[in-house]
C-alpha cells in the first residue's frame, strides 16, 4: 500500500504494510515513508531509518583441522532522529512496521517530541526513486557466488599446510577466513532512499615459533569487497612464504634499543601512520569534540610540502570501498592534504551539521547498532618523487620498519603504535632485525616530518574502531622518511 | 525476552528438524546512554537488542554453530537449520559437549536491581558532572568524551536435557575524560569510570572528583630520561597487564599452544612470593558478576597464582575434560568454545622484606593507566612496550611524565614484584593493590 498525503493517524492500525524480509525492496517504500512523516509530524527536523541484514561466516584452521566454522545472521534497524543540532539513536531488532514505529516513537519521546494525535495528518515524505546499487552492479548474486564452505577449509588447510613445510621452530600455526555479506536501506526524511549489498572477505596466516626462549609471532592478512571469487584465487602461496620468511627473521632478533630515531616505513600497511596521526584528527567528530589540532587549519600548512594524501570510497575492490555511505550518499574522493596544505575534512551528516564541513559520503557504521558518524574508508599518502633507494641512503642510523603493528591516537593528538617487523638501518643498508619497538609521537610534530615519499604506493586491509564501531578500511603509503621519531624499546 | 516461550518453540522445532541436541545461550538487553557537550545534549542512544548462539549436535555428535538476532520461531529455525549445516564440519577430536555442572544448583547472589530513569535525569546528572569538572579548574577547557549509561540485561542458558538457567541485571556507567587548553602548554588529558547496579547508587560524585584531580596533577609535566626504574603500577594498570598476558591461565590457549604456559608450568613458580592471583566472578565488589558461564557451569572462586606459584587455569568444560580437571565456569561457547577470565583479585601472598610508600620512594615512576595495548602487547612473545600515563615521584612529589612508555618481558615483571600495597583499587575488571616492580626500561628523552 502506499502512503498517502491524506493519511490519518489513526488510520495507521489498519495499514496493511506487506514489506518482504527477505530483501530490502521497493515493498519499503510505503512503511518507512509513512514512519518519516509520522516522524516529522512529531515536529523532528530530520528523521532517518537505516535497515540493515548480515549473512556472516568465519572459518579458522590450526594445524591440520578445521576448528571453527561460525555462522552468524542479523537482522536489524536504526532509527535516528534530529532536533535542532542534537540528535538521539535507537536501534532495534524488530524490522515489522510496528516495530520501526516503537522505535522511532521511543526516539521522538527522548527528544521531548510525541507522536501526533489520532487526528492528525501524516505528511507524506517523497522519498526518491530507490538508488539501488545492488541492482545495478549486479550483487544480488555475490552471496551465492563465494566460496563454500568446503572450498574454504580446503584452502584455509592448504594454507597451514604450507606453512608447516615452510617454517621452522613452528609451535602453531593458523588460517583464517571471514565472509561478511551485508544489505543495508537507508531512508530519510529529505527524501534519500537507497540500497546497497556490500562483501568484505578477509583471509590471513599466522605463525608462532618457539625456540626456548626465543619466540616470535608473525602474521599477514589480506582483504577484499566485491569479488566474490577473492578466496579462490588468493594466492596462499605468496602469502605464506612472506610469514614464513618474516619469521625466520624474527626468531632471534634483539630488542630494539629505545631512543629517537629517523625511520623509513613501508609501504602497505605502513599507512597506518597517517591513519593514526592524521586521519582520525580530520574527521569531524574530532572537531565537534575540539580534540583536533586541525580544527581552524583549513587551507593552512599542516604538513610537510612533500606530502599529498586522500581519503577515497572508490578503489576497486580495496577494503574500504562502498558505493554509497552508512546515510545513503554516494561515496567520494576526498583531498585532504596537497602539498602540505589542508584542503577538506572528512564529514558525514551531523558532522556537516554542526562544523559546517560539507559531506564527504564518510557517514560509516559497524551495524544497525550504531549511528553513524564520519569516518575514513580508504586512506593513503599519495607517492612521491624519491626512490626507496634515495630514502634509504639518506640514513646513516635507523629504523626500518617493514610491518607495522596496530595503533592509536589519544584525545591530545598523541598516537602511538606498535611494529611487528623492525631491521637496523645503518649507513643506508639493513642490517639486524629488531623487536619490540613501538613508535610514539604528536601528530602535530609528526607531519612535518614526513619527508620523503617514495614512488611505490601500495594499500592494504585494516580494521578501525571508533565512535560507530569497527569499520573496515584501507591504509596505505608508498615507502616514506620520517625525519626524526621517538622508539620505544628496551 | 521470555526464556521458557523460547524453549518450548525451539524444543518443537528441533523435534521438526531431526535435531535430538542442542543449546543456547543468549541474552537481550535494554540501554540507553546519553552525551553531552559543553551543558547541552549531545547524542543520545537508545537500544532493545537480543543475541542468541545455538548449537546443534548431528548424529556423528559432531557440532554446528549459528549466531541469530532473530529470536523469534522463524529466526530460530533458521538457526537451528544452519547450525546443522554447519555441524558437517564440525571437529570431530575433543568435540564440545553439554557441561556435567548445567544442572547443579547456582549460587546464591542477591543483587538489587533498579528501574530506568528517565532520559532528562541522565542528561542532568551528566550535565551537572560536566560543569562541575568545567568549574574546577580554567586549564580544563573540555569533557570531550563523556557518557552516563543505564541497562537492563537479561541472559540465559538451555539445553535439550532440560538445563534452563537465567539471570537478570541492571547496570549504570558513567565515564569522564577531560581535555585542557594552556599556552604554550601541550593538551593533557584524563579520566574516571564508574560502575553500579543504578544511577541510584552510582559514584558520580567521585568520578568527577577523579578525573578533576587527575587532570589537574597532570598539568605540570617533564620528559623524564629514559633508562631502568624503580615503577609502582596502579592496580587499574598492572590489571590491564595482566589481562593481556592471561594467555597465561587460559587453558584452551595453552592447549592450543597460543599460550606462554604449557600444561607442565602448573605449580612452577611465575611470579614473586609476594603475589596471589584469583579470578572471582562473585566477588562482592563485582558489579557485573554472572552466576554461569555460558556452557551453564555455575562460576566460582579460581586460584591462579598462589605465592608466586601457578596454581590454576581458566577452563571450559572441554579444556577441564582434556587436563582431567573440574570446569571453572570461564567458558564462551562457539564453534570453538573459548575461555576468558571475569573479575581479578589480586593481593599480598606474603609479608615483603621491607615496606615501601610513594611518600618516601625517590625517583620512582608512578604508573596510572596504560595504553595501547592491543598494539604494544605480543602476548605471545611476552613482551610489551607501552605509552603511559603516570609521575616521577620523589619523596611525596609528583610531577606528571610527558610522552614515554614503559617496556619489558611481563614474566621478568611478575618475578621482579619487590612490593604488593595492601589496599586494594576497585576497577571494572578486578580488585588489585599498587604493586612494586624493580628494573624496567622507561623511553622517555
Amino acid at each position: 500500500m502506499a502512503a498517502s498525503t491524506l493519511l490519518l493517524t489513526k488510520e495507521l492500525p489498519t495499514l496493511d504494510y506487506s514489506a518482504t524480509t527477505e530483501r530490502f525492496d521497493m515493498t519499503w517504500e510505503a512503511p518507512l515513508s509513512t514512519l518519516l512523516g509520522l516522524g516529522r509530524a512529531a515536529g523532528a527536523d530530520f528523521v532517518e531509518f537505516f535497515l540493515e541484514r548480515v549473512n556472516y561466516i568465519s572459518c579458522l584452521a590450526e594445524e591440520d583441522l578445521i576448528t571453527s566454522i561460525s555462522p552468524k545472521l542479523s537482522t536489524g534497524a536504526g532509527v535516528r532522529v534530529f532536533l535542532g543540532k542534537a540528535d538521539c539513536y535507537v536501534s532495534t531488532n524488530d524490522l515489522s512496521f510496528n516495530g520501526l514505529k516503537a522505535a522511532l516513537e521511543k526516539a521522538l519521546s527522548i527528544m521531548g517530541l510525541s507522536l501526533p494525535s489520532p487526528n492528525a495528518y501524516v505528511p507524506e515524505i517523497y522519498l526518491e526513486l530507490l538508488r539501488d546499487y545492488a541492482i545495478a552492479k549486479g550483487k544480488d548474486a555475490w552471496l551465492d557466488e563465494c566460496s563454500s564452505i568446503q572450498e574454504m577449509g580446503d584452502i584455509l588447510l592448504a594454507t597451514s599446510d604450507q606453512l608447516q613445510k615452510k617454517g621452522s621452530h613452528i609451535q602453531s600455526r593458523r588460517a583464517v577466513y571471514f565472509r561478511d555479506w551485508q544489505e543495508v536501506l537507508v531512508a530519510a526524511s529529505d527524501g534519500t532512499f537507497a540500497r546497497d549489498i556490500r562483501l568484505t572477505q578477509s583471509v590471513g596466516c599466522n605463525l608462532l615459533c618457539a625456540d626456548g626462549e626465543h619466540r616470535t609471532s608473525n602474521g599477514l592478512r589480506d582483504g577484499n569487497t566485491s569479488d566474490p571469487d577473492f578466496l579462490r584465487n588468493w594466492n596462499y602461496d605468496h602469502a605464506t612464504n612472506n610469514v614464513s620468511e618474516a619469521a625466520g627473521n624474527m626468531l632471534y632478533a634483539d630488542y630494539v634499543e629505545s631512543g629517537t630515531y629517523p625511520i623509513v616505513m613501508a609501504n602497505h600497511f605502513g599507512g597506518v601512520i597517517f591513519h593514526e596521526a592524521c586521519g582520525h584528527l580530520l574527521e569531524t567528530t574530532q572537531i565537534e569534540r575540539q580534540t583536533t589540532p586541525f580544527i581552524d587549519k583549513k587551507g593552512e600548512k599542516i604538513a610537510h610540502e612533500n606530502l599529498t594524501a586522500w581519503d577515497e570510497g572508490r578503489s576497486e575492490d580495496a577494503f574500504g570501498t562502498i558505493d554509497m555511505d552508512d546515510e545513503g550518499m554516494p561515496t567520494q574522493r576526498t583531498l585532504l592534504i596537497e602539498n602540505g596544505v589542508l584542503k577538506n575534512f572528512i564529514s558525514d551528516r551531523a558532522g556537516s551539521m554542526r562544523t559546517g564541513h560539507p559531506r564527504t559520503g564518510s557517514g560509516r557504521r559497524q551495524s544497525y547498532a550504531y549511528a553513524a558518524a564520519s569516518r575514513m574508508r580508504n586512506t593513503y599518502i599519495a607517492p612521491g618523487d624519491c626512490s626507496v633507494e634515495d630514502i634509504f641512503n639518506s640514513i646513516e642510523k635507523g629504523i626500518y620498519c617493514k610491518k607495522m603493528g596496530g595503533g592509536s591516537v589519544g584525545p591530545t593528538g598523541e598516537f602511538n603504535f606498535g611494529v611487528d617487523e623492525a631491521y637496523l638501518i645503518e649507513n643506508g643498508k639493513v642490517t639486524k632485525p629488531l623487536k619490540g619497538a613501538i613508535l610514539i609521537g604528536e601528530a602535530k610534530e609528526i607531519m612535518n616530518k614526513l619527508s620523503m615519499c617514495s614512488q611505490d604506493l601500495s594499500l592494504a586491509p585494516g580494521f578501525c574502531g571508533s565512535i560507530s564501531g569497527s569499520i573496515y578500511v584501507t591504509v596505505g603509503q608508498p615507502h616514506i622518511k620520517v625525519d626524526s621519531i621517538t622508539v620505544g624499546g628496551r | 525476552m521470555q526464556v521458557k516461550e523460547l524453549a518450548n518453540y525451539t524444543s518443537e522445532i528441533a523435534q521438526k528438524l531431526g535435531i535430538r541436541k542442542y543449546d543456547i545461550y543468549g541474552s537481550s538487553a535494554d540501554s540507553t546512554s546519553v552525551q553531552v557537550d559543553r551543558g547541552d545534549p549531545k547524542q543520545v542512544k537508545a537500544a532493545n537488542r537480543s543475541t542468541v548462539i545455538v548449537r546443534v549436535w548431528n548424529d556423528d555428535q559432531k557440532v554446528g554453530v549459528t549466531t541469530t538476532t532473530d529470536v523469534d520461531p522463524k529466526g530460530i529455525e533458521l538457526a537451528l537449520s544452519t547450525a546443522k549445516e554447519a555441524s558437517t564440519f564440525g571437529v570431530t577430536e575433543y568435540a564440545p559437549d553439554f557441561s556435567p555442572e548445567a544442572t547443579k544448583p547456582l549460587p546464591e547472589v542477591s543483587f538489587e536491581r533498579f528501574d530506568p530513569v528517565g532520559v532528562p535525569d541522565l542528561i542532568e546528572r551528566l550535565v551537572g558532572a560536566e560543569k562541575e569538572i568545567l568549574e574546577a579548574h580554567r586549564a580544563i577547557a573540555s569533557v570531550p568524551y563523556n557518557g552516563l549509561s543505564q541497562q537492563d540485561i537479561d541472559r540465559f542458558y538451555l539445553n535439550s536435557e532440560g538445563a534452563l538457567r537465567e539471570e537478570a541485571r541492571t547496570y549504570a556507567a558513567l565515564y569522564l575524560y577531560t581535555k585542557t587548553e594552556q599556552e604554550g602548554k601541550k593538551p593533557r588529558s584524563a579520566g574516571s569510570f564508574r560502575m553500579s547496579h543504578g544511577l541510584k547508587t552510582l559514584d558520580v560524585n567521585g568520578c568527577v572528583k577523579e578525573a578533576t584531580e587527575k587532570t589537574i596533577s597532570h598539568l605540570n609535566y617533564q620528559k623524564i630520561p629514559s633508562g631502568k626504574y624503580r615503577v609502582v603500577f596502579s592496580g587499574e594498570a598492572f590489571l590491564s597487564l595482566l589481562g593481556a598476558f592471561s594467555n597465561l591461565f587460559n587453558a584452551q590457549s595453552i592447549l592450543d599452544k597460543q599460550s606462554l604456559s604449557t600444561p607442565d608450568s602448573l605449580g612452577t613458580q611465575i611470579a614473586s612470593p609476594l603475589l596471589s592471583v584469583y579470578d572471582d566472578a562473585l566477588h562482592p565488589e563485582n558489579v557485573g558478576a554472572e552466576t554461569f558461564d555460558g556452557e551453564g557451569t555455575p562460576t566460582q572462586r579460581t586460584p591462579l597464582i598462589t605465592e608466586g606459584v601457578l596454581s590454576g587455569f581458566l577452563h571450559s568444560t572441554g579444556t577441564a575434560k582434556r587436563l582431567n580437571m573440574k570446569p571453572t565456569g570461564h567458558a564462551n561457547i562457539g564453534a570453538k568454545v573459548t575461555v576468558s577470565p571475569h573479575f581479578y583479585h589480586v593481593s599480598a601472598a606474603q609479608p615483603a622484606q621491607e615496606d615501601y610508600t610513594l611518600e618516601d620512594a625517590e625517583n620512582v615512576v608512578f604508573i596510572d593507566d596504560l595504553s595501547a595495548l592491543h598494539a604494544g602487547v605480543s602476548a605471545l612473545q611476552g613482551s610489551f612496550s607501552l605509552p603511559f600515563d603516570g609521575w616521577l615521584v620523589n619523596k611525596g612529589e609528583r610531577i606528571s611524565v610527558d610522552s614515554a612508555t614503559i617496556a619489558g618481558d611481563f614474566r621478568d615483571l611478575l618475578k621482579s614484584i619487590i612490593f604488593v600495597e595492601k589496599e586494594l583499587e576497585l576497577t571494572p575488571g578486578g580488585v588489585c593493590p599498587r604493586i612494586w616492580v624493580d628494573n624496567l626500561s622507561v623511553t622517555g628523552e
